[in-house]
């Protein structure tokens, strides 16, 4: 079975995408960048990931202006059509604005910016099981000034990870990640591709991401 | 001509920046604030000298873009 | 709209002075136009010009192997192997700090940022030096709230990580605070870009946001004058940045640069239009035809004076081969990013400037830019220079609880943690940093490569207050120190010189004697100055002066970035080992001013061979994974750097320090030089004795790590937990 082919959006303000192009590369994908300005996706494409950042500088809503960008029609019908997407901070930011996630996130609860390791617990991450069984716990970085999640009332979300003893942020319920209906779409605020590389910290963000390029392969697999 | 549009949070939804500013203005000793709020106030340069018509855009734009319906209320001032 | 008429009077309200007044006749033969009278004020003035300090940077050693670059450019370039080099350099923005406090922060921030990637270097990691006035003034917490926040907010919307820094609290910085910003960003060695307007014919192109009004005269009078009862006044000449459209520039001018049309780059900075396209024109010998009705604007009226100084941010001016244009409007086109022929490079030696059809300013570029005033200020010695070395131990009351006063030193406000600061930055982002902040030094992995490079700004001012030349030497073998803590090699070194007025001769002894004092230290030490800032006037009406605040920024680097060693213990029942000599020493030192309210005695001497040795030692260990921790000693003494080890990993320790013929209180808190903390797995602990022993550094095992208190002998013995609360709680508690 070959690599999975993943692609990673670039909007202007995107931070973390080369983090995200490295992580993957680490799990065992083949990533490329996604420019936002392109509206057609390469072919065969088995995953898209949405990266951290500021994209659009996070003005007016973190990941309003994003999802707009030309690419994003193609993203929509490529989550639409089953295939997996993984949106990390600014990415599920930018997933909950498309409406392809409920909810939204608000500015941290003390209203600073937080950067430090937090621990979640899984719970419901839809379809990127491979290596995440409910009750592990992942030890994984966290940065950002608007990480709250505040749920939709008309909109229930399927949580897929929560926050173990308290939210860095004032998340509702202390969620940290949700999936949508389907499954295939999953966001959350912690970087798992800074949890990749054990030089640099922990390394349980690569089992997040190896989840995904599993799913990823499985959809393909799947026509 | 130009639209005031007033984004705000809706009731019921924590809006932490109001609060810090509460706690800030009652101990400069502004005991009397009871409650802050905030919200953005956005003001638009429209190419239209139709007042109804602007209007329409406006709401326009605050549904597709300016407000995130979840969380946020907007009116638009004259 | 006419131009005011140029007398004298307002010649010395730009802040020239009669001389300069005399030199601008005597360099165009004539009165100055507006305009030039305005080009005269910003490139003359001190920030821009280095009027006074010039002499004095003269002497400082700037050759080294690593050193690729030197002083001159817009930052430092030092070789760091596998065909890379690393661009860095650390740079003021006190003044409109003071003035608002975030937008102060942010913008000197995005000025650094652009001093690197005007290079050609993808910027790696940030540091800060902060610098404020007592912690319990509710106007200082602002500033410091406001000012972390201004860092954090540029630092991480633009996406560099920010993994160190020093945030220091003493009175006399109550009104000038300080904010140093260092930056550091890779390159490939044979893609450095410098500021050059070479190749008559080419043209210069103006790219990033739009000119506004923002700052003009920023540098000229905030940056060259102290503070005043006008300062209020002076608030709409601090300028505002946006980092979302820097990190756009960014990935245009890296994507530009990789064309191969880009001949020469320069960032404006202070002095905007003027001082970049004078300085790129000086660097060639060549001049410039610039047409300011060309340049891109965001207010409309904008005089051809206003469009000079104008310190709008994230601009740049790049000079590119003729012919080639259309391929460098088409990388600032994907970008959104305004791109314009503003001039041409000429080979007359002029900068010609037209406006409306007119030219308005028409100056001969050396003579500004190159030929700038020289001053020799005059310098005198304080009269209480002598008195305040002495301090005399045998008249100091003996320490009746040693356990009390670690947990004051730890509680105060110089010593306690800093972590209210940096989780407040990014410190990920690049997939790079090894070391995070909290311990000596940054660690980050040089991208694709298996080596590392160590971070670290320094300095302690109530040293340097007290003697300049030995503070100064001090600040360079701490940074060093700390470097070599994580098992890196210091390699090169940055300064950023706060003073107050050149004007004042005590102020300018200060300055003449801290640059002497690391001009020494750094030869001593083989460590080459690869650039770096001059802040003068740091000093308010009726208030008085900061310190003498030379900060050091330095740079080392390991071979195999694996082998960093962090500062804090790893585990329990590791040998604790103390490495070199404690002597009978507390002058200048933390535990007196904290624990007796005195400031006073000499600084601790300095054995700068001794460091040396020590780098080695750390270096050789480090590489061999004999240690598990290192950290060094410096503020608090050795009974503070302990304590720092235990409460960061929550692991205890029981030692007994070295303490024959000392004060209990001098074994514990004295701050001599050249010693570190060391922590080994027993199984290691006689090679690295034997180590230290061929390395001639002094080392004892003085006991192990373990337990849940933190037990020192002479005297100390307390609960771990109860430490870590009190180190812990200091800042949030006062700065919410």
């Amino acid at each position: 079975m070959s690599a999975a082919r993943v692609g990673v959006l670039v909007f202007p303000g995107s931070l973390d995408d080369r983090d995200m192009l490295r992580g993957l590369e680490l799990c065992g994908a083949e990533a490329q960048f996604l420019w936002h300005k392109d509206a057609r996706l390469p072919e065969s494409l088995d995953g898209i990931g949405v990266p951290g950042g500021f994209s659009y500088g996070d003005y007016l809503r973190c990941g309003a202006m994003a999802r707009f960008s030309p690419v994003m029609r193609a993203v929509l019908e490529f989550a639409q059509s089953g295939k997996p997407v993984l949106g990390v901070c600014n990415g599920f930011q930018i997933l909950c604005e498309a409406g392809l996630l409920p909810g939204v996130l608000v500015r941290n609860r003390d209203l600073k910016y937080v950067c430090q390791d937090v621990r979640v617990a899984v719970e419901d991450p839809g379809k990127f099981r491979a290596e995440l069984p409910a009750g592990r716990g992942l030890v994984m970085p966290v940065k950002h000034g608007e990480g709250a999640y505040v749920p939709d009332p008309d909109h229930k979300p399927r949580v897929a990870f929560r926050y173990v003893g308290g939210s860095p942020n004032g998340s509702t319920d202390d969620i940290a990640g949700v999936a949508n209906a389907a499954g295939n779409v999953v966001g959350l605020m912690p970087h798992p591709e800074h949890a990749t590389d054990p030089l640099l910290g922990s390394s349980d963000g690569g089992a997040l991401l190896r989840s995904f390029l599993a799913a990823c392969v499985a959809a393909r697999t799947r026509r | 001509m130009k639209l005031r549009v007033l984004v705000s949070l809706k009731p019921g939804v924590l809006d932490a920046q109001g609060r810090a500013i509460e706690h800030a203005l009652r101990d400069l000793g502004y005991t009397q604030v009871s409650g802050v709020r905030t919200g953005k106030l956005i003001v638009l340069d429209l190419d239209t000298p139709d007042p109804e018509k602007a209007r329409a855009l406006a709401a326009e734009a605050c549904e597709k873009l300016l407000a995130n319906p979840v969380i946020e209320q907007y009116e638009i001032l004259s | 709209m006419s131009d005011p008429e140029v007398t004298d009077q307002l010649a010395r309200e730009h802040g020239l002075s009669d001389h300069e007044i005399a030199l601008i006749g005597e360099v165009l033969g004539r009165r100055p136009s507006f305009a030039e009278l305005g080009i005269f004020s910003v490139m003359w003035s001190e920030h821009c010009s280095y009027k006074s300090s010039r002499r004095y940077l003269q002497k400082l050693p700037t050759k080294g192997a690593c050193v690729v670059q030197g002083p001159g450019e817009n930052a430092g370039v030092i070789d760091v192997g596998d065909g890379n080099v690393a661009v860095f350099k650390i740079e003021s923005h006190n003044h409109p700090s003071y003035v608002e406090p975030h937008g102060g922060a942010a913008t000197g921030v995005g000025g650094i940022l652009r001093d690197i990637f005007t290079m050609g270097a993808r910027p790696l990691a940030s540091l800060d030096s902060l610098r404020f006035g007592p912690l319990d003034d509710p106007h200082q917490r602002y500033l410091v709230r406001g000012v972390v926040a201004g860092i954090g907010d540029y630092g991480n919307a633009f996406g560099c990580a920010t993994v160190g820094g020093e945030v220091t609290f003493h009175p006399r910085y109550r009104k000038n605070v300080l904010v140093n910003a260092m930056n550091l960003g890779i390159a490939r060695a044979d893609q450095i870009f410098l500021a050059k307007a070479a190749g008559p014919g080419n043209p210069v192109i103006y790219v990033g946001s739009k000119t506004g009004r923002d700052g003009i005269h920023g540098a000229s009078l905030l940056a060259s004058a102290e503070f005043d009862a006008d300062t209020d006044a002076k608030r709409p000449t601090v300028q505002l940045g946006d980092p979302f459209t820097e990190k756009l520039l960014l990935e245009a001018c890296l994507e530009a640069m990789a064309t191969g049309a880009v001949v020469g780059i320069q960032d404006m900075g202070a002095a905007g239009l003027t001082c970049s396209s004078f300085e790129m024109a000086s660097r060639s010998g060549t001049g410039i035809e610039m047409d300011l009705d060309a340049v891109p604007q965001r207010e409309s009226n904008m005089s051809a004076y206003e469009l000079l100084l104008s310190e709008s941010q994230e601009r740049m001016l790049l000079v590119a081969e003729k012919g080639r244009e259309q391929e460098i409007f088409a990388v600032f086109r994907k970008w959104d990013l305004d791109a314009a022929i503003v001039g041409r490079v000429t080979s007359d030696g002029h900068m010609r400037v037209r406006w409306h059809g007119q030219v308005v300013a028409d100056v001969p570029v050396d003579p500004i830019a190159a030929n700038a005033p020289v001053y020799d200020r005059p310098t005198a010695r304080p009269a209480d220079f002598e008195e305040r070395q002495k301090l005399d131990l045998a008249q100091l009351a003996p320490e009746s609880d040693p356990s009390a006063a670690l947990l004051q030193l730890l509680a105060s406000p110089n010593l306690c943690s800093r972590e209210w600061v940096y989780r407040q930055y990014d410190q990920l982002v690049g997939s790079s940093t090894v070391l995070r902040p909290g311990g000596d030094a940054a660690v980050v992995r040089i991208p694709e490569t298996e080596r590392g490079l160590a971070l670290t700004t320094d300095c302690n001012p109530r040293y340097c207050a007290l003697d300049p030349y030995l503070g100064a030497q001090h600040a360079v073998a701490e940074a060093a120190r700390n470097v070599a803590v994580t098992g890196a090699r210091p390699l090169a070194v940055t300064n950023c010189l706060n003073f107050g007025s050149p004007e004042r001769p005590e102020a300018m002894w200060e300055f003449a004697e801290a640059t002497r004092g690391m001009g020494d230290a750094c030869r001593a030490l083989g460590l080459p100055i690869t650039g770096g800032n001059v802040s003068f006037y740091n000093e308010t009406a009726g208030e008085g002066a900061i310190p003498p605040t030379p900060t050091i920024g330095l740079v080392g680097i390991l071979d195999d970035v694996t082998c960093a060693v962090p500062a804090a213990f790893r585990g329990a029942g590791d040998d604790v080992i103390l490495l070199g000599e404690t002597r009978s020493e507390l002058g200048a030192s933390e535990y007196l001013a904290v624990r007796h309210g005195i400031e006073r005695g000499a600084p601790p001497a300095l054995d700068l061979a001794a460091e040396q040795r020590l780098q080695k030692l750390l270096a050789a260990a480090a590489a061999r994974r004999l240690m598990r921790s290192a950290h060094d000693c410096s503020d608090g003494g050795a009974a503070l750097a302990l304590a720092e080890c235990a409460i960061r990993s929550g692991f205890g320790l029981d030692v007994a320090l070295p303490a024959t013929g000392l004060r209990p209180e001098v074994a514990l808190f004295a701050e001599s030089c050249a010693r570190a903390l060391v922590s080994c797995s027993p199984s290691n602990s006689a090679a690295f004795l034997a180590l230290a022993r061929e390395h001639g550094v002094p080392a004892a095992r003085i006991g192990q790590t373990g337990g849940v208190r933190i037990r020192i002998a002479p005297g100390v013995d307390v609960s771990l937990p109860e430490a870590h609360d009190l180190w812990a709680r200091t800042l949030p508690e006062a700065l919410g």
